[in-house]
């Protein structure tokens, strides 16, 4: 069951959280994850690598470049989920 | 369908007489070797735009050691062994064979192990090189360990360094503050009781390009022989630390689980884990990954040595060793991983 993109954005902040410590409040649709929320390309890793295993999608190394903001990864995922 | 027959053999051919090894190995001696310069974070910074609290946090080293511009593998190699002979108590010359495990050993031939054997008052022991990069060590004392089990060899000596500064572009972001030189070296010889466990091992040539020398040597041919007499760039280690990363803490994290399983052992068991020092951040990320109990001592030695591919287990293991952080005779699981790509892991009852 595919979910819509304000549970994809409610997922994506919880696991911003258990990664890295940051409040799920923050992860907001137009959050930059390295500028505005100080998540680095490993922690980044980490978010993309718990992301595939919550919501069933294949994020490839070469597409995490392209996620520069949150709404990159939910749009990303939606798109994925098909 | 066929299956594999024995070769005719004449009726009074004589049987070959092959050695019976001993039960088990273990390892009788570790030792390690840095060199004497110390490259802080603030050195680093004077070479890419960076800051000491950018570098610790993407990496957790605080500082690493560089070679003197003569002091070569060979040299490191030798200190760092004559310290495992040494506190293995036998003498170079019972030393039947020498592996070194090392990707910057300038020639690619001859191997530096012969040397090394010169070097360190050795009878001419068997000796060659191994590259498996980050993971060197570690495949080295796997086939040490068989080795003395089949009877090929009484010890072995298995060293694992690097002078990675002569590889690495010190204007690169991604790899100038991660790498750093060093030796570490083991003897593994005939023991009473199992001293190394099965070694879980493998590759992953899909990401063959992830961790790479940038230009074949044979492609710096072209561009020295280029009448237009265009730059040679000089072929240091490129990574793509992202994907690496990946690799490391989830597709190969299940390895640990394997080489504690082969072993007959949970990870609750261990008196230490010794996984390569590649980056603080992979540590981190591995043992919460595997779960590993918070009262199992993990090695941090990258935080003064930097990631010293094959050099790094032994020179974590030694100091873990010197400093009572691992006890005499206390179970290590140590994982070695790097460029190829490859892995080995195994447990070893600590000299």
């Amino acid at each position: 069951m595919a979910m819509n993109e304000q549970e994809i954005l409610a997922g994506l902040a919880e696991i911003v959280n258990e990664e890295t410590g940051i409040e799920a409040d923050a992860v907001q649709m137009d959050k930059s994850f390295q500028e505005d929320l100080d998540i680095d390309s490993l922690s980044m890793m980490q978010v993309v690598v718990n992301a595939e295993d919550k919501f069933g999608v294949r994020i490839p190394d070469d597409e995490v470049k392209n996620l520069t903001h949150v709404r990159d990864a939910v749009t990303f995922i939606t798109n994925a989920q098909g | 369908m066929t299956t594999q027959s024995s070769p005719e053999t004449r009726a009074d051919q004589p049987v070959l007489t092959v050695p019976e090894g001993p039960r088990h190995a273990r390892i009788h001696g570790v030792g390690g070797y840095r060199p004497e310069r110390v490259v802080t974070n603030e050195e680093v910074c004077t070479w890419i735009d960076s800051s000491d609290e950018w570098i610790t946090q993407r990496s957790g080293i605080k500082e690493r050691r560089f070679a003197r511009e003569d002091e070569t593998v060979i040299d490191m190699a030798e200190a760092a062994a004559r310290d495992a002979i040494a506190m293995a108590g036998i003498t170079p010359d019972q030393i039947s064979v020498i592996l070194m495990a090392t990707v910057t050993h300038p020639y690619q031939t001859p191997a530096a192990a012969p040397l090394l054997a010169i070097r360190l008052g050795t009878n001419g022991p068997a000796a060659f090189d191994i590259s498996a990069a980050c993971a060197g060590y570690c495949y080295g004392i796997s086939l040490a360990n068989d080795m003395v089990r089949a009877g090929s060899a009484e010890y072995v000596l298995v060293v694992g360094v690097e002078k990675l500064s002569d590889f690495t572009d010190k204007h690169d972001r991604g790899t100038a503050f991660i790498f750093g030189d060093g030796a570490g070296a083991a003897v593994v010889g005939p023991s009473d009781f199992p001293g190394i466990g099965p070694t879980i091992w493998g590759s992953d040539g899909d990401n063959w390009d992830k961790i790479m020398q940038k230009e074949s040597w044979t492609g710096l041919r072209g561009d020295m022989t280029d009448p237009a007499g265009g730059a040679v760039e000089w072929p240091n280690f490129a990574m793509q630390g992202q994907s690496v990363f990946r690799w490391a803490v989830y597709s190969i994290a299940p390895i640990v689980d394997k080489a504690l399983a082969a072993a007959g052992l949970t990870a609750a068991q261990l008196d230490a884990f010794i996984p390569h020092q590649a980056n603080m951040r992979i540590t981190d990320a591995m043992i919460k990954h595997i779960g590993l109990p918070e009262n199992v001592p993990v090695a941090r030695d990258i935080a003064e040595t930097g990631n010293t591919s094959a050099a790094s287990v032994p020179l974590a293991t030694a100091r873990m060793l010197n400093e009572g952080e691992a006890p005499h005779g206390g179970l290590a699981l140590q994982f070695g991983f790097g460029a190829g790509l490859v892995y080995a892991a195994q447990v070893v009852v600590l000299p």
